[in-house]
């Protein structure tokens, strides 16, 4: 469980996050929606612990980032913004590094990194280094790196972007797994249809700030709207920057 | 501390697999500067001691007027050579080095025991030409000693009476000593190693892993970010050390094809020296190691880190030079400044000359600690939020 009480975070003048609160629950899927540059990326990187908030808690299992950020990282899976890979290794290399960092244990290592690769469909690239891989197989490889450790939450910013339609299912299918395995999964996106099809819980945030927080029926039932789309419009105030 | 070494073994790893760092650390870096220095020794001391060999050419204006001179100065090793119309031009058109003029009176002065002139034209400014005309003037001034003594003696006095003191040389250099001199941009090419075998992965290891997005994810693993810079740092070290290691041995190797025997000096690099080396450069590959890795993490890309650790790169020759060129006597002192403590210490150890322990231990002390204080440093902008930040 991912709590966020009241994150504040400023660059400067800029307020890229500007009091945000919500609950992410086991055993569902909670989507962080919002226009380009409303501060979701920023939001997420609080919670895995690359940035310090200015003010504001998170808890993640009952741990506050603020006071053992090593051990809120221990339980999370983090698909950042950026998931570069190292290009002179294999997936598998890949994979294993992070796993070591987990401070897995090889066999279980072996085993989850099997079980991972028939359920993302990527057993056909594991030994292949990853310099020249397709967008999409290297996302495979960074979620798989990232849950390697099989941990209890899951945040992935933007999992889709880049992705093609085929990638996306099979992308969309996998968060609806994790979920069925008791899994916290938090991602980010600003696609209104992907949102509105996967998740149990809907974040909106617009310009730093939470404006709604609901399932996807109590926010058509808030606006008044019967479209979802008509509703993250009348939420965010403009349809600019968001795709349908 | 585990993960610290997960860290070190995957750079070392993924480094080993780039075609371009292995041949900078194991090929290039090592061998660049033997070859250098190789060629250069070759050409420059050979052709040293070719023309103190090689009979002298001097062109003669009037040899008619001194034809026993000309003689004994034959025997001398001069060449000589038919007059020419201008030998002031000729010399300065660096036609010819130098040019001997005997005047029309030479013969009259001879005879009446007077001075007789003889004339050197040639070009001070000219390297070549001042060494010809110095060789000349040995020459004259032997034939002139003889001269003088055979007319002392046809007098019934003593030679000794004209050489009221007699110069004695004793040289006190060693073979090594000697070689010390030529050598010492030596410890320089070693601390040049340390630069272009660690430069590849402090860039990789910071700016590079920026640039390529893999520093957030690696972040967000549960490692303290000091752990993860300690396994990078040691993989750094360890690439600019085995350059420095491969840079001796190619050194000693190449010590074998210098003309030792013409030089009377030789380059005595064995196994003291090379441990001995070594122990003193290890706290500064570390040094070196975290600077880069700290310069390095200031660039916004691969090439602009590139940019920045080149220029890094003459900083160590600062005192290189001063060494060089200003031969003060080695002091204590020195050998508590990283760099100019090992430039020290490589030196005299070159030349043969004892290096106390305790001078050692001064070396290494002073350098581990400026080796903390730059890892200190770095560690803090390891943790910075900005860093793993990419674009």
């Amino acid at each position: 469980m991912i709590e966020v009480k009241d994150l504040h975070k400023a660059f400067g003048e800029v307020k890229a996050v500007d009091g945000v609160s919500f609950t992410a629950h086991d055993g569902e899927i909670t989507g962080l929606l919002g226009p380009n540059g409303a501060g979701k990326t920023t939001t997420l990187r609080m919670l895995y612990t690359l940035m310090a908030p200015d003010s504001g808690q998170v808890l993640v299992d009952g741990i506050d980032a603020a006071v053992d950020p090593v051990a809120v990282r221990r339980v999370l899976g983090v698909l950042p913004d950026a998931r570069g890979l190292y290009k002179r290794l294999t997936a598998r290399e890949n994979i294993e590094y992070f796993a070591q960092l987990h401070g897995v244990e090889t066999t279980l290592m072996h085993q989850r990194r099997e079980k991972l690769a028939d359920a993302l469909e990527m057993r056909d690239i594991l030994d292949r280094r990853t310099e020249g891989f397709s967008q999409g197989q290297r996302v495979k490889t960074a979620i798989a790196r990232a849950l390697v450790h099989d941990p209890k939450n899951v945040i992935l910013d933007e999992p889709t972007n880049g992705l093609d339609v085929m990638s996306t299912r099979s992308m969309r299918a996998f968060l609806k797994s994790m979920k069925t395995e008791g899994r916290c999964v938090l991602f980010s996106s600003h696609i209104m249809q992907e949102v509105a099809a996967l998740c149990d819980r809907i974040v909106v945030i617009a310009h730093g700030r939470v404006v709604a927080d609901e399932a996807p029926e109590a926010l058509r039932a808030q606006t008044g709207e019967t479209n979802l789309e008509d509703a993250f419009v009348k939420l965010i105030g403009s349809a600019e920057g968001l795709a349908a | 501390m585990k993960s610290s070494l997960v860290v070190f073994l995957k750079e070392v790893r993924e480094n080993l697999r780039d075609r371009r760092t292995v041949i900078n650390t194991f090929v290039t870096g090592p061998l660049i500067a033997p070859l250098i220095f190789v060629l250069a020794f070759q050409f420059g001391i050979n052709s040293m001691l070719e023309k103190a060999e090689k009979p002298l050419p001097v062109s003669v204006i009037g040899a008619a007027n001194a034809p026993d001179l000309i003689a004994s100065l034959r025997q001398l090793g001069m060449d000589v050579k038919p007059a020419i119309a201008n030998p002031e031009a000729a010399v300065r058109a660096q036609d010819v080095n130098v040019v001997m003029r005997v005047p029309a009176d030479y013969g009259k002065a001879w005879k009446t025991g007077e001075p007789a002139q003889v004339e050197l034209i040639y070009d001070a400014s000219q390297r070549d030409s001042d060494q010809a005309a110095d060789r000349l003037r040995d020459m004259l001034k032997t034939v002139s000693g003889r001269t003088a003594s055979l007319r002392l003696l046809a007098r019934g006095l003593s030679p000794a009476l004209i050489q009221p003191i007699a110069v004695a040389d004793r040289d006190q250099s060693t073979p090594q000593s000697r070689a010390g001199i030529m050598f010492s941009m030596l410890p320089y090419f070693f601390i040049i190693g340390i630069f272009i075998g660690g430069m590849a992965l402090a860039i990789d290891t910071t700016a590079g892993e920026r640039e390529r997005q893999s520093l957030e994810p690696l972040f967000a693993n549960p490692v303290p970010r000091w752990q993860i810079l300690l396994g990078k740092l040691g993989a750094t070290s360890v690439f600019a050390m085995a350059t420095v290691l491969l840079s001796i041995i190619a050194f000693s190797i190449a010590g074998h094809f210098l003309p030792n025997d013409k030089l009377g000096m030789k380059l005595d690099i064995g196994v003291r020296f090379t441990i001995l080396t070594m122990v003193v450069m290890l706290p500064l590959g570390v040094l070196l190691a975290c600077l880069q890795t700290l310069v390095a993490a200031f660039a916004k890309s691969y090439r602009e880190a590139q940019t920045y650790l080149s220029l890094l790169m003459f900083v160590p020759a600062i005192p290189t030079f001063v060494l060089a060129f200003l031969p003060y006597k080695a002091q204590a002192w020195m050998y508590a400044v990283p760099v100019m403590g090992q430039q020290t210490a490589i030196l005299r150890l070159l030349r043969g000359d004892p290096v106390s322990a305790a001078n050692i231990l001064l070396c290494v002390g002073c350098t581990t600690l400026g080796a903390l204080i730059v890892w200190a440093v770095t560690e803090r902008i390891y943790r910075s939020e900005r860093l793993a930040i990419s674009a």
